[in-house]
């Protein structure tokens, strides 16, 4: 009410003269994010689909590159392109799952008060705090063949016949109740990292949520006689809904694109090479430009299908509310 | 309306049904989640921490010990970290001032960056308004390593490679948009009737944005310093990138990275973390109310 008052009495050219200012103060960040990000995602296309070596490129443009999709499908039927495809979708989706279920479960314990609760809810706030770098050499030590906690642990209590090699070995085949099963165990591992260091992120939003859910709803529902599972799945649940599509979205963006943790856990060995990591091979170890390019396009783009499909799935509620 | 509501007694003299089997399950099963919780959460710091103390030979020689006995306490792994190279260490405490230049420089810029636009997107009604805050947003759907190749290419090419304000520029362009929504919805909460008086008594715009708004803003200041410092400092991919060939200009973050590849003793990399980790560690806990607000302030508002 207020603000359309004051916006009915501004005279046109002031409303101009403060649309101009608006501008000018929000320029230098759109100068930033244009230069440093919107520009080289171009400049990415462009690498990708011509065929430009590093010594050529300060005498190719825009309008003298032969455009071609070489690149593309040389990196799409490359050996090990669909290996590192399907361990990169695996990766983003337990790890996108784990995360976002893991901050749930710790959001319901860590709910209502306890003794300890405040100490205990800024604890789990520490492996989201940790330098990535110290948290990966951190699980690095526990998980050493020779000097690693886990190990040793496992080999004094579980009666492991030899240490297990977490970081480095592809496939283990451990017989349960006499049946082989096949485990990937440097993936789990990897996978397992993210979820104990992302978690907290989850954990904050959902607490955030739960705090604002209807109280007199769930006493009302208790009255009646619900037990606990009933009034979590009928009454809580559908409110979290919301959050909990946002943050499955949110987390599996990073957990897509994350370069950083696997390369410094595992350097992509046994079977942990993501796309991101194969991208970065391609642009160091083998200075190939434009199978860098190329991968980093098919990963942009697997990420735009993703997105479209989350618009897709929430965007018919949005346009029935407006 | 429900006839057969339900008999509320004692503990000792109710029946065992569903619900309070459930409560029982449930509520036993809590306190197993916050046990978990605690050993995950605690144990690796604790972990981290005490081996960085030991001596490299007690640790080989029994590893499921993990806090150091009172005697064998030692801070020469610190000592052989921190040290430059020239004095027979790893050169930590350099790499330490490095990302410490780089952290401080990201938040200053930020910072200016965030608040002039905060307040522009939060206050004016301008054209363009709804595509800007799109494309702020886009920055984090851009892989980071896709973004990496070009500016590889051209950090290579203007020779700006191992340049640590090079690196600024790129944490600004990856912090600023969080900063700035951020700040965003703070200053929305800001009634705007200060700042009219403000006008009304002849406050220009930039005036009002220092004398006004700022001092009423400062704890998302705070928090928002406090985030952009944590990615800078926490940040490897460009730093490993832009950074690898000049090991005078090396941050901490891939100075521990790149020295795990040289067979540095392990205690003497844990020291190095937990210089790195602990300061971060406790700023942000002493800051997580804030902090905390701010990150989450966006999921139940909007």
């Amino acid at each position: 009410m207020a603000s359309e008052l004051t916006r009915l009495l501004r005279s046109s050219s002031y409303s101009q003269r403060m649309s101009r200012f608006a501008l000018a103060l929000v320029s230098p960040t759109f100068l930033v994010v244009a230069l440093v990000v919107v520009v080289p995602f171009f400049w990415t296309l462009f690498l990708a689909l011509t065929d430009v070596r590093l010594i050529d490129l300060p005498d190719t443009h825009l309008f003298n590159a032969d455009y071609t999709v070489d690149n593309v499908t040389r990196v799409l039927s490359s050996a090990n392109f669909w290996e590192s495809a399907v361990v990169t979708v695996c990766y983003t989706f337990f790890g996108t799952v784990g995360s976002v279920a893991v901050g749930l479960v710790a959001a319901l314990a860590l709910r209502r008060a306890f003794p300890g609760r405040a100490l205990l809810r800024s604890l789990v706030l520490v492996p989201f705090a940790v330098p990535v770098v110290a948290a990966a050499l951190v699980w690095q030590t526990a998980l050493d063949p020779q000097f690693g906690f886990v190990n040793a642990a496992g080999q004094r209590w579980l009666g492991w016949e030899e240490p297990v090699l977490f970081l480095s070995q592809r496939m283990a085949h451990p017989s349960v109740l006499g049946v082989t099963v096949p485990v990937p165990v440097a993936l789990l591992t990897v996978i397992a990292f993210e979820v104990w260091r992302s978690f907290a992120f989850s954990f904050l939003f959902l607490l955030a949520r739960l705090q604002a859910v209807n109280g007199e709803l769930v006493e009302a529902a208790r009255i009646d006689g619900a037990a606990p599972s009933q009034v979590f799945r009928h009454v809580v649940l559908p409110q979290l809904a919301g959050v909990i599509s946002l943050l499955l979205m949110l987390r599996a963006i990073f957990i897509f694109q994350n370069f950083t943790d696997i390369y410094l856990l595992t350097g992509g060995a046994g079977g942990t090479q993501v796309l991101s990591v194969q991208v970065y091979e391609y642009l160091t170890a083998r200075s190939d430009l434009g199978g860098a390019s190329a991968l980093g396009l098919v990963m942009a783009a697997a990420m735009g299908v993703l997105l479209v499909g989350y618009i897709w799935r929430t965007e018919p509620r949005s346009g029935r509310r407006a | 309306m429900s006839g057969t509501r339900r008999h509320r007694a004692t503990a000792a003299t109710r029946r065992w049904d569903r619900e309070r089997v459930e409560d029982l399950v449930f509520g036993s099963a809590a306190w197993l989640v916050r046990a978990a919780l605690l050993l995950a959460s605690g144990l690796p710091l604790v972990y981290l921490v005490a081996l960085s103390m030991r001596p490299l030979e007690s640790l080989l020689a029994n590893p499921l010990r993990i806090l150091p006995r009172a005697t064998e306490l030692t801070l020469g792994s610190y000592q052989r970290a921190l040290a430059p190279a020239d004095e027979g260490g790893y050169g930590i405490g350099g790499f330490l001032l490095n990302s410490l230049l780089v952290g401080s420089g990201t938040v200053v810029c930020a910072l200016v960056f965030s608040v002039l636009g905060a307040y522009a997107v939060s206050r004016f009604d301008f054209l363009g308004r709804r595509a800007l805050s799109v494309l702020f947003l886009s920055v984090y759907l851009f892989p980071a390593v896709v973004i990496a190749i070009p500016l590889f290419v051209i950090f290579t090419g203007m020779g700006l490679r191992g340049s640590l304000p090079a690196l600024v520029v790129i944490y600004l362009a990856q912090t600023v948009p969080a900063a700035l929504f951020m700040l965003r919805n703070f200053f929305a909460a800001l009634p705007e009737g200060i700042e009219e008086a403000a006008a009304i008594d002849g406050c220009g715009g930039l005036r009002t944005v220092w004398h006004i708004v700022l001092p009423l803003a400062v704890p998302a200041l705070a928090a928002t310093a406090l985030y952009v410092f944590i990615v800078a400092w926490n940040e490897f991919l460009f730093a490993l990138l832009f950074l690898l060939e000049i090991q005078e200009s090396w941050t901490v973050s891939i100075g521990i990275a790149l020295l795990d590849n040289q067979d540095v003793a392990p205690t003497v990399l844990l020291a190095a973390s937990v210089v790195m980790t602990v300061p971060i560690v406790l700023v942000f806990l002493l800051a997580q109310r804030v902090f905390t607000e701010g990150l989450s302030a966006g999921a139940t508002k909007e």
